[in-house]
């Protein structure tokens, strides 16, 4: 008679590696069709190491518990009206940023990781990948549940995942996930896993996170912290299945190093977003974007892929690159959004001040020189009411899909940096070295590239006209626009009397 | 080098110019006059003279520029997808060699933008 209970060695066993056999009435590669197009090398599978060993019925438990403290802090945030608690209403801006791009990145990483937890040859590392699906479904959930109840009370929360596939700067999240989904199942998990996950995640979700506790969104706080042990346990995934690939076979570190060169520089241009986020649309900002840059990529990435080199694996193309943008990224980023700030589906608001001081002291080589000017002068154009949106649309980059705002940071910081590929007779516009080598590496697949710009001009976009756009896009007149003199502001300064100091002007 | 897929790949360019409804992308850069961010799209017929991309389809977005109504059009150095050139300006895009997806910047010798700042 077997034991009543087994020890939790065996029971991980029995529950992973034990739930897999070699099939004999199919062949093993038709059963497992995709993980062998890629050319990577996997000799033996059971070299695969669990780096939680975590069971199904484990997880179940753990993520309950979870679940419901989550729960009860959105249940009491509601109950006591903690909106109202917030530094300034402004604040929501990235908010609603988080909600349309990065939520459903995490509903997206929640669809590749259930591919791979059925495509995956290995037991193992097929369970870790349910599970991963499992989280990443339950990130996109919690997210939405905690921010609706902003949407009880603020414009431009009300449909996510209808802008997420329309809205020209979301493309750039879109076309970031979607790139790793129609990649062979190694390469997706190169990417989500150890690109973004590994290497850049501590960049969107630390400073994100205690940019909420700044700013008096316990909220938000509380779903990151309901994700944070997720989290660790998908790094870990990242840097196992690095370890696994480079360990199984000599032939894979070209292969992998061309994954990571690539998906680094896709998560970091996908990043630029956040920087300004981070030093823009938060009201307090705990930390600049230079700062998360130098401690989370610089020291943390630094040590990380020395730790890798024992395997030949090398820091990312680009890296050094992406290091000296690190004083220009947030203002380039937050100047393009100002300049169309009539087609976005949050509030823009020009830097007080006060933040001004700040990002001088922030970006000593760079503010004031490069990037004060315009925001004075367009606070001056504001006051004197001469200032206008672009009445155009920008030149986007055919791979990260972002305007092409990015300078020639270590030669002419005030002078666009323009690449251009030629393919089958056409031309194809990126931003940097980093983009325009993805292109050439694969420009079957980036001739594909929805850009919204070329889009609306193709006339697939709801008109010609921006508010036929913007209505295609679900966004509602009092979504965007300035800040001050807004729906939201009002209803701020209703709730907070209008003597109260205005954070953003 | 070529994608790497499973199966026949479906290799298809989302951006031919058949799609623009008998336009073509072009693309303008004013340099050192970087108030605009970036390089701006227009969707144009290739057989419009280059004169009319400078006074209608240029001005509508640059004549914001407080710099925009100081422009000597003599002086003006332009660069068509990176080699320098000068425009004829009674020809058309398509016979001044602009074509889908060009970049044209232009230069304009003496200004740099609002009090030198190249915006």
């Amino acid at each position: 008679m077997p034991a009543k209970k087994l020890n939790l060695r065996k029971r991980y066993e029995l529950l992973t590696r034990g739930m897999g056999w070699e099939t004999t009435h199919h062949d093993m590669d038709d059963v497992f069709p995709y993980d062998s197009f890629e050319g990577i090398k996997i000799t033996d599978w059971d070299k695969w190491e669990d780096p939680f060993r975590l069971t199904m019925d484990a997880y179940w438990k753990f993520q309950a518990e979870k679940e419901k403290k989550l729960y009860a802090v959105i249940d009491s945030f509601a109950q006591n009206n903690g909106q109202t608690n917030l530094s300034d209403a402004s604040y929501l801006s990235a908010i609603k940023l988080f909600i349309t791009g990065v939520t459903p990145l995490e509903y997206g990483a929640h669809r590749g990781f259930a591919h791979l937890g059925r495509h995956f040859r290995g037991d193992g590392a097929r369970i870790a990948c349910q599970m991963q699906a499992i989280d990443e479904l339950r990130h996109a959930q919690t997210q939405i549940h905690t921010i609706s109840h902003y949407n009880k009370h603020f414009n431009g929360l009300h449909d996510p995942f209808h802008q997420f596939d329309r809205v020209w700067y979301l493309s750039v999240p879109k076309s970031f996930v979607e790139d790793a989904m129609t990649a062979g199942p190694f390469e997706f998990i190169t990417s989500i896993s150890f690109a973004f996950e590994y290497v850049l995640t501590n960049l969107l979700f630390v400073p994100f996170m205690s940019g909420a506790a700044y700013n008096g969104d316990m909220a938000t706080v509380t779903f990151g912290f309901s994700a944070q042990s997720d989290e660790s346990r998908h790094m870990t995934l990242g840097l196992e299945i690095i370890k696994f690939m480079l360990e199984q076979h000599e032939d894979n570190l070209p292969i992998v190093q061309r994954w990571m060169d690539k998906h680094f520089w896709r998560a970091y241009r996908l990043l630029a977003l956040v920087s300004a986020m981070q030093d823009y649309m938060l009201t307090n900002s705990p930390m600049s974007w230079k700062e998360a840059w130098d401690v989370y990529f610089v020291e943390n990435g630094g040590a990380l892929f020395e730790d890798l080199s024992r395997y030949g694996l090398k820091m990312p193309k680009y890296h050094e690159l992406a290091t000296a943008e690190a004083d220009h990224l947030s203002h380039q980023v937050w100047s393009v959004f100002c300049l169309l700030g009539n087609a976005t589906g949050f509030h823009t608001f020009l830097p007080t001040e006060e933040k001004m001081e700040w990002l001088s002291e922030k970006y000593p080589d760079t503010f004031d020189k490069y990037y004060r000017p315009r925001f004075e002068y367009w606070a001056k154009q504001k006051e004197e009411g001469t200032f206008e949106y672009l009445a155009a649309l920008p030149q986007l980059c055919q791979i990260c899909q972002v305007p092409m705002i990015f300078t020639e940071v270590e030669t002419d910081p005030m002078q666009l940096s323009f690449r251009v590929s030629e393919y089958k007779g056409d031309k194809f516009n990126t931003c940097s070295d980093g983009c325009k080598d993805i292109f050439d590496h694969e420009p079957e697949k980036y001739t594909q590239a929805w850009l919204p710009v070329h889009q609306i001009f193709q006339g697939n976009c709801g008109g010609a006209t921006i508010p036929e756009v913007l209505e295609w896009y679900k966004f509602a007149p009092e979504d965007g626009g300035d800040y001050i003199g807004s729906q939201d502001h009002a209803r701020w300064e209703e709730w907070k009397g209008a003597g109260k100091k205005v954070k953003q002007a | 080098m070529a994608v790497i897929a499973k199966d026949g790949y479906v290799d298809t360019v989302r951006d031919k110019v058949e799609n623009f409804h008998g336009n073509q992308l072009v693309h303008v850069s004013w340099d050192d006059h970087l108030l605009f961010s970036a390089a701006q799209a227009f969707p144009l017929p290739p057989e419009m003279p280059f004169q009319a991309l400078v006074g209608e389809v240029m001005s509508s977005v640059f004549s914001y520029h407080e710099d925009y109504e100081k422009i000597d059009w003599e002086a003006v150095e332009w660069m068509l997808d990176g080699e320098s050139f000068t425009p004829e300006m009674d020809k058309s895009l398509k016979d001044n060699g602009v074509c889908h997806k060009s970049l044209i910047r232009f230069k304009t010798p003496g200004l740099m933008g609002i009090n030198g700042t190249r915006l």
